[in-house]
């Protein structure tokens, strides 16, 4: 029954791709929160009536993080070919999507730390400033603790994005799950290798939300 | 002892500068409890922040034992701000951290603290603050008087000279208010801290307080100490905090007035003249009849006072306000 229904499933392939998205996922997550963290937090610091109030910064890298977060993650995907070239020697395979992917994760993720920063109540800051705290102390003592649970849900969200970004970038040669649906789902119309991708990215998603949620849960102490 | 000079601040909105305070002089004593009274937007966040430079004074100099602490440079005002603690209307304690860790925050922030010395001060706060068993909660977990007292134990872990209350018991039910106020009073005493109160309830004034200044508009309109302020109130601001706190409504008593005849006396006794057995003696003295129109004994801080209104008949006046006098008792005419 099985055999016939799945017959052109290979699970081997599946399995391996499985691990290509997994390791997308998890390599651009890695690089967007290390990069989107400290630009969310500057983005934070420079906006209007903030620590460092910086009109000309904020606005610079407002304008960058709009940019790559309006364009259509399909087009930076072809038009990062040529920076992922330059710093990985290929466009291909699941070394080559990572770029894109952290190009479009970043600054998604910044933007969500700026947010969660700023729910922080000002109150909060006001205190820690009346204590005699730096600009540094304020923000990796205070703020950031006291975003946390907001910062882990914005990590949840951008990685459920990577994950979709992860299987498109299966068109311009990507590898993982999203490649192996194009390649055999698409291109060779078996159905049921599209359906088992697209389970196993479900199920991927889910598993991520809920240990998302869980850890937030667990850094909440309101 | 801290002294404002000629101190202003506007905030800058849009292309129009408000003042929030206009140009004000003051000067607060060492060891003293000072009270600032106003309705909200008077003006009174705005001066205490003035006072650890959460707010840059727009004008003036801001003085603190004698030193201009407005041209202090980032690091000098680091360390100044830690020796001067501050507790909020809402507390401000940080949902992340225990009640121990917010503590022995501004220690570690301060950094020149052992492990040691700001675990043994950590709990020697607790115990000052009434909290020993909930060192290991968290903030989310305690009620808002607690919650207050971890604010106050924070506000004095580096142990600093000031301590900046702004609207600390404002959040507060009547009976944790009385509770948080009587800690301050404790601290103010036993510590010899210098504490700047900001409230809108002159109740609270009243209890702990030895100055007040009233503010309005940006301005202060009367200041004193608080016998001399609450007793004979002379700014309609000021009275109108003081009848308000004595629940006393105006209309109500003016048709009192109405229906009583003779003269209208409101005599103000204080301290020791509170308790003598005045009005009987100078009744015989005079041979006035007097009856009471509203009465009020009550403590200003650690001075018992009392407020009669009475109306005279009959009798030698003149002796009888000779009398008061001697005694020590302030009269007022009211008709
Ligand atoms: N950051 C600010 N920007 C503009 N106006 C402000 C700011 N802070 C306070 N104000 C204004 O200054 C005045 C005094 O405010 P504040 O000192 O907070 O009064 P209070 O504490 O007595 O209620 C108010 O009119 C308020 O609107
Ligand atoms: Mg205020």
């Amino acid at each position: 029954m099985m055999e016939s229904l799945l017959g052109n499933v290979d699970w081997m392939e599946i399995g391996w791709a499985s691990w290509d998205t997994l390791v997308m996922v998890g390599m651009s997550l890695l690089f967007s929160v290390v990069i989107g963290l400290p630009t969310g937090v500057l983005l934070f610091l420079t906006g209007k009536r903030q620590l460092l109030e910086q009109p000309v910064a904020y606005a610079i890298l407002s304008f960058v993080v709009n940019v790559l977060r309006s364009v259509p993650f399909i087009i930076l995907l072809i038009v990062m070919i040529p920076v992922t070239v330059m710093i990985i020697g290929t466009s291909l395979g699941v070394a080559g999507a990572i770029p894109p992917l952290v190009a479009g994760g970043a600054p998604f993720f910044a933007r969500l730390v700026e947010t969660s920063l700023r729910e922080v109540d000002r109150g909060i800051i006001e205190a820690t400033q009346a204590m005699g705290a730096n600009v540094r102390q304020i923000v990796l003592g205070a703020l950031l603790p006291e975003a946390l649970p907001g910062i882990i849900a914005g990590i949840t969200v951008t990685a459920i994005t990577l994950v979709s970004y992860a299987a498109m970038s299966g068109v311009v040669g990507g590898g993982g799950l999203g490649d192996l649906a194009i390649r055999f789902g698409y291109q060779r119309f078996q159905t049921d290798v599209m359906v088992i991708t697209v389970a196993l990215l479900v199920v991927f998603v889910q598993l991520l939300q809920m240990l998302g949620d869980r850890l937030v849960l667990y850094f909440s102490r309101k | 002892m801290i002294e404002l000079d000629q101190v202003q601040k506007s905030y800058q909105v849009g292309d129009r500068a408000i003042p929030a305070l206009k140009p004000t002089d003051l000067t607060i004593d060492t060891g003293e409890v000072f009270g600032i009274v106003g309705h909200s937007g008077a003006g009174k966040s705005t001066l205490v922040r003035l006072i650890n430079l959460l707010e840059r004074p727009t004008g003036g100099r801001v003085l603190v034992d004698g030193e201009n602490v407005t041209h202090y440079d980032a690091a000098e005002l680091r360390a100044f701000r830690r020796k001067v603690g501050m507790i909020f209307q809402h507390f401000n304690l940080l949902s992340s951290r225990t009640v121990a860790d917010n503590i022995a925050f501004p220690m570690k922030l301060a950094g020149i603290y052992s492990k040691a010395e700001i675990r043994s001060r950590v709990a020697e706060l607790l115990a000052l603050v009434s909290l020993t068993d909930q060192g290991n909660k968290y903030p989310s977990q305690l009620s808002g008087g607690q919650k207050q007292r971890v604010g106050v134990a924070r506000a004095l872990a580096c142990r600093p000279t000031i301590l900046l209350c702004d609207e600390a018991t404002s959040a507060l039910d009547p009976q944790t208010t009385q509770s948080v106020l009587r800690l301050l009073a404790e601290i103010n005493r036993e510590l010899g801290l210098t504490i700047v109160l900001i409230t809108h309830e002159m109740d609270v004034v009243r209890r702990i307080c030895d100055r007040v200044a009233v503010m309005d508009g940006g301005e202060i309109v009367e200041s004193g100490p608080v016998t001399d302020v609450f007793l004979h109130p002379e700014h309609p601001t000021t009275r109108d905090f003081v009848f308000e706190s004595e629940n006393i409504d105006r209309e109500e008593l003016e048709r009192d007035f109405n229906q009583a005849s003779g003269r209208i006396l409101r005599l103000t006794f204080r301290g020791e003249s509170t308790y003598k057995p005045l009005l009987g003696h100078v009744a015989r003295a005079s041979g006035v009849d007097f009856s009471i129109l509203s009465g009020r004994i009550d403590h200003i801080k650690d001075t018992p006072y009392g407020q009669l209104t009475l109306s005279l008949v009959g009798g030698d006046l003149e002796k009888a306000m000779a009398e008061f006098d001697a005694a020590d008792v302030h009269v007022e005419v009211v008709r």
